[in-house]
């Protein structure tokens, strides 16, 4: 018996109360839950500072005030997601009542990483809520002053009878997957996205992979070099680079790269300073492994910009490999070339043409995101049709990501599902069908039944079905 | 019977990833239309066949909207040429009468044929969706793009329909497409394997016959999506093999259908309704009623009732009606005729082995623990348990895995609303079996033990179509930007908070 069962069954039992269904009770869950960003405000800048060493204007931005925006579109819509949607009916259930009725799936598990913990837990969370679930909440056991405070503190403002929080390492996370969830939302690498939904297999558990790649980023020749540099900096080296949506290296042609160094350089100077190491504005790599792992990718190619690293406050310089910095002359097997960089390093690669950056996309797996940078919208759209991945953004980096009306999600090795906004309810909900025909009106139906007449199959199929529409008809 | 092991022509490698855009492809050598006869290949006997596909795809042959409106029409001759074969070979496969083969494998293909041809240019459309202040002036919109190389595995109960209607959606969706019919339901197998691939693209579209352990080895090479539709406990290995390679799958699967007659309703419609649903196909139908639930003075009424339909539709002697079909196979038989020792035999009960004929039987006073009540039936057997009342049903349905179906039948629209909101499952029909399938405005899938995802209409475009978000900002206007870089101020904070953040509605005071 798995450690987590009498917690699993107890949400199951409250779930199956109905207890979760009303609009008003989950209402007062996310309002709640909008408390909670306000009152423990203060104890996650700490908290995250300390795991981190976030800087509290990117908590503010990228935590608390994308939760409260997704709160807040969830909570003016709640109610017309809720309703039933009639759906188009044919002849012979035109009296009939035809809708797509929302149910929740029951008790489901939010993994969260420890990059935005409160981001990339509470954002599903609300979804989850919205759709009327009992929720199993486990945070990052990386970011361990996030996890003591989301373990401490939430509980209190949610419902302990439909919603708790779970505080586990990689092992016992392995046993409370043994137990049967109604869904699994997973934000974390690929190789533990394979476990998860190998896990979930076993139970028929549908799942959203939330997971990451190397999201290329295309320059072209025609672009505002200025302007591209620093939106390219500020992606790469939000977070000291630890964003799933971050551009992880540059594509361009020489002739580009030349131009663009200079410009970076001028960026990072920009935002933090000559010494990066002492502003305020720049985060940490969150623990020693993690800080290891990105400084082993330093040795690729030459460092341009930065390199700096220090081992004790876990820095290393921002950016642009090492310390601001870009390897030139990167390769395609350098060592920072094979993983997904998630800290401030950014390689530049160079391209002959579109055409060759196309190619290079192509062989590799789906990123989450690509990035493309030209002023022409042809060559932008060529970039659009001709690759796959989870999302696009041309001439900007990780604003697609905030907005609530566009789908949020990986493909192929990034991931699969997708949500924000009204995507996070549809994921937790079941579409459920439903046709209530009148009792009686038994005639129609005769003509289904047997004994067979192939002569009622003219009729039969006139009253169910479509017909294509031909652009040339005759009117008579 | 075995089937002669098929696979298709082993490629040479160099058809991998890296050499998606260069003509390597067509060096590779045609596939051979239809299944090749080979010799057992050990490794990956399928990798040229996946890749070959692969390179099709990535060289975007499938995504203009003429190419797949001519495959799609080209599926509609398919329907319309084949009818006579498809009609003779389900008649093989399981006795399947030609009303009821015409009407779920040709007519209701042709609905969703139709339907997607209508629409597909406009589902193909790029939706534009709301901004924010920030994005007012950009161009935000979800783009609809196919996975790539995706796997249909059919079962045999409708073994046309159930790859034919996915098929639709991932050809509508811009996707190359590995078809693996049932091996069980041979006759029709073999259709399919020689003659569809006559009417697709041989680069993009292929058939691949197999048995349990080919599958297997099928499933080893990544697919983009995969769709499979069969029993729960199969679900489980696909989904674990997709998960290998982090594969989206959609599993319809199965499940014990529960349909609740309450004691106020129009018991001879309910037993026509039930009775039709129950014994199409000789019950060899995913949806239909599994079993009833309903009050002892209800089974009194319904047995009668269930009796004159089953009159009515198959005479006297159903085993002599041409309305009537067959189990598929000898293990089937064998298996559904040990369920009939539940309960007691109301009606029916009669068996023939040799033309493995099941009689359309109702067994009364069936126990939750009798054989009956263990697995899903997939057979012409109606067992009849009874409850209390509607919260002893509710109860009963909810202590058991969510099935695809639930049925209720009532005059009283409160109970049958009750039922729907107290129960889960993945659709639902009131007031009569199956019905709810056919629009095709309807999403179809299962929850739970009956499955993961949708499809049916609109829903199998959106199953086989990665919905991809895009934002394209403006080269300039950087000014819009400079809030958001360090060094960081409260100035800035405060500025990108009042245009970014979602305000509650409502919440404002007016001054």
């Amino acid at each position: 018996m798995s450690d987590h069962a009498g917690l699993v069954s107890h949400l199951r039992a409250a779930w199956l109360s109905g207890r979760t269904r009303p609009l008003e009770y989950r209402t007062a869950q996310l309002e709640a839950l909008g408390r909670f960003l306000e009152e423990k405000k203060q104890d996650i800048l700490e908290a995250t500072a300390l795991d981190m060493r976030k800087p509290s204007f990117e908590v503010e931005l990228s935590e608390i005030s994308i939760c409260r925006s997704e709160l807040n579109h969830t909570l003016n819509n709640l109610g017309a997601w809720m309703k039933d949607e009639n759906v188009d009916k044919n002849w012979a259930t035109q009296l009939d009542s035809a809708f797509i009725h929302k149910d929740p799936y029951g008790v489901v598990l939010i993994i969260g990483p420890w990059n935005y913990p409160i981001n990339l837990l509470l954002v599903p969370l609300i979804g989850a809520i919205a759709a009327g679930n009992c929720v199993v909440l486990k945070p990052s056991e990386i970011s361990r002053n996030m996890e003591r405070l989301v373990a401490e503190a939430l509980p209190s403002y949610l419902d302990k009878d439909c919603f708790a929080v779970v505080t586990a390492g990689v092992e016992e996370t392995t046993r409370l997957l043994e137990n049967k969830f109604d869904y699994i939302f997973f934000t974390g690498s690929p190789s533990v996205g394979r476990i998860i939904m190998t896990a979930a297999a076993k139970h028929l558990t549908p799942v959203t992979l939330e997971l990451g790649g190397k999201n290329p980023c295309y320059v072209s020749d025609t672009c505002n070099v200025q302007n591209v540099a620093r939106r390219v900096a500020w992606g790469r080296f939000f977070n000291a680079g630890q964003t799933c949506v971050a551009p992880d290296y540059v594509l361009c042609s020489v002739e580009m790269r030349e131009r663009l160094v200079p410009a970076l350089r001028e960026a990072i100077a920009e935002f933090y300073g000559s010494e990066p190491r002492n502003s305020p504005d720049f985060a940490r790599i969150v623990g020693d492994k993690q800080f290891q792992r990105v400084q082993a990718l330093l040795c690729s190619g030459r460092v341009a910009i930065g390199g700096q690293t220090d081992e004790k406050e876990r820095y290393i310089g921002e950016g642009t490999a090492c310390a601001g910095g870009t390897p030139w002359d990167v390769q395609e097997n350098d060592p920072v070339m094979r993983e997904e960089i998630f800290g401030p390093v950014l390689p530049i690669l160079t391209v002959t043409s579109e055409e060759d950056a196309i190619t290079f996309i192509n062989a590799r797996e789906r990123p989450l995101t690509l990035y493309v940078f030209s002023s022409s919208t042809k060559v932008v759209r060529r970039l659009l049709e001709r690759t796959s991945s989870g999302g696009f953004c041309a001439n900007d980096t990780i604003m697609h990501m905030t907005l609530t009306s566009l789908p949020f999600g990986g493909i192929g090795l990034s991931g699969m599902g997708r949500y924000h906004g009204r995507f996070t309810f549809e994921t937790f909900s079941h579409l459920r069908s439903a046709l209530l025909r009148a009792d009686g009106r038994e005639a129609l139906n005769n003509l289904r039944y047997p004994p067979y007449a192939p002569r009622r199959l003219p009729l039969l199929r006139t009253t169910v079905e479509s017909r294509r529409r031909t652009v040339a008809c005759t009117l008579l | 019977m075995q089937q002669p092991l098929q696979l298709p022509v082993q490629q040479p490698p160099g058809c991998g990833k890296s050499s998606l855009l260069s003509s390597s492809a067509g060096a590779a050598g045609a596939i051979p239309k239809g299944p090749v006869v080979c010799s057992t290949v050990s490794g990956n006997p399928y990798a040229g066949l996946v890749s070959h596909l692969r390179a099709a795809w990535l060289s975007g042959k499938t995504r203009p909207l003429e190419y797949r409106v001519a495959q799609l029409e080209a599926l509609g001759r398919f329907l319309e040429e084949k009818k006579q074969d498809i009609l003779e070979a389900t008649a093989l496969d399981m006795g399947k009468p030609s009303f009821e083969a015409y009407f779920t494998e040709i007519l209701l293909c042709k609905n969703e044929l139709n339907d997607t041809l209508n629409n597909l240019s406009h589902w193909m459309k790029d939706e534009h969706v709301d901004k924010n202040l920030v994005t007012q002036l950009d161009s935000a919109f979800v783009r609809k793009e196919p996975y790539g190389v995706v796997l249909i595995i059919a079962p045999w109960n409708y073994p046309i329909h159930l790859f034919l209607v996915p098929l639709i959606g991932a050809i509508a969706a811009g996707n190359c497409v590995v078809i693996k019919p049932s091996e069980i339901s041979k006759n029709t197998e073999r259709l399919v394997a020689e003659l569809l691939t006559c009417y697709l693209d041989s680069d993009c579209f292929a058939v691949v016959t197999a048995g349990v352990e080919e599958t297997t080895r099928l499933l080893e090479n990544k697919f983009d999506y995969i769709f499979f539709t069969g029993s729960p406990s199969v679900g489980r290995i696909i989904m674990t093999a997709a998960a290998k390679h982090l594969t989206p799958v959609t599993l319809e699967l199965g499940g014990k259908n529960p349909c609740y007659v309450s004691d106020t309703c129009d018991v001879q419609n309910v037993a026509r309704r039930v009775v039709w649903g129950r014994f199409f196909n000789a019950g060899q139908t995913c949806i239909a009623p599994d079993y009833v639930l309903c009050s002892v003075e209800m089974q009194e009424k319904l047995m009668p009732a269930l009796r004159e339909a089953i009159t009515e539709y198959f005479g006297s002697n159903p085993r002599e009606s041409p309305d009537f079909a067959r189990i598929v196979g000898d293990k089937q038989f064998q298996r559904v005729r040990a369920l009939l020792r539940s309960g007691r035999v109301a009606i029916g009960g009669q068996t023939d082995e040799k033309e493995r004929y099941i009689a359309p039987t109702v067994l009364a006073d069936v126990q939750p623990s009798d054989p009956a009540m263990q697995e899903e039936i997939f057979g012409p057997i109606l067992p009849i348990v009874v409850v209390a009342n509607m919260d002893e049903a509710i109860d009963f349905i909810n202590a058991r895995p969510r099935p695809l179906a639930i049925y209720a039948f009532s005059c009283d629209s409160k109970v049958v609303n009750q039922v729907l909101e107290r129960t889960s499952s993945g659709g639902f029909c009131g007031n009569d079996t199956l019905m709810h399938v056919m629009l095709t405005s309807l999403p179809f899938g299962g929850t739970g033990n009956s499955g993961l995802g949708k499809y049916h209409g609109k829903f199998t475009f959106d199953t086989f179509s990665h919905h991809r978000g895009c934002l394209h900002r403006n080269m300039g206007l950087e000014a819009i930007n400079s809030p958001r870089y360090p060094p960081y101020t409260q100035q800035k904070l405060g500025l990108m908070t009042a245009t970014f953040e979602i305000k509650r509605k409502g919440m404002c005071t007016l001054l």
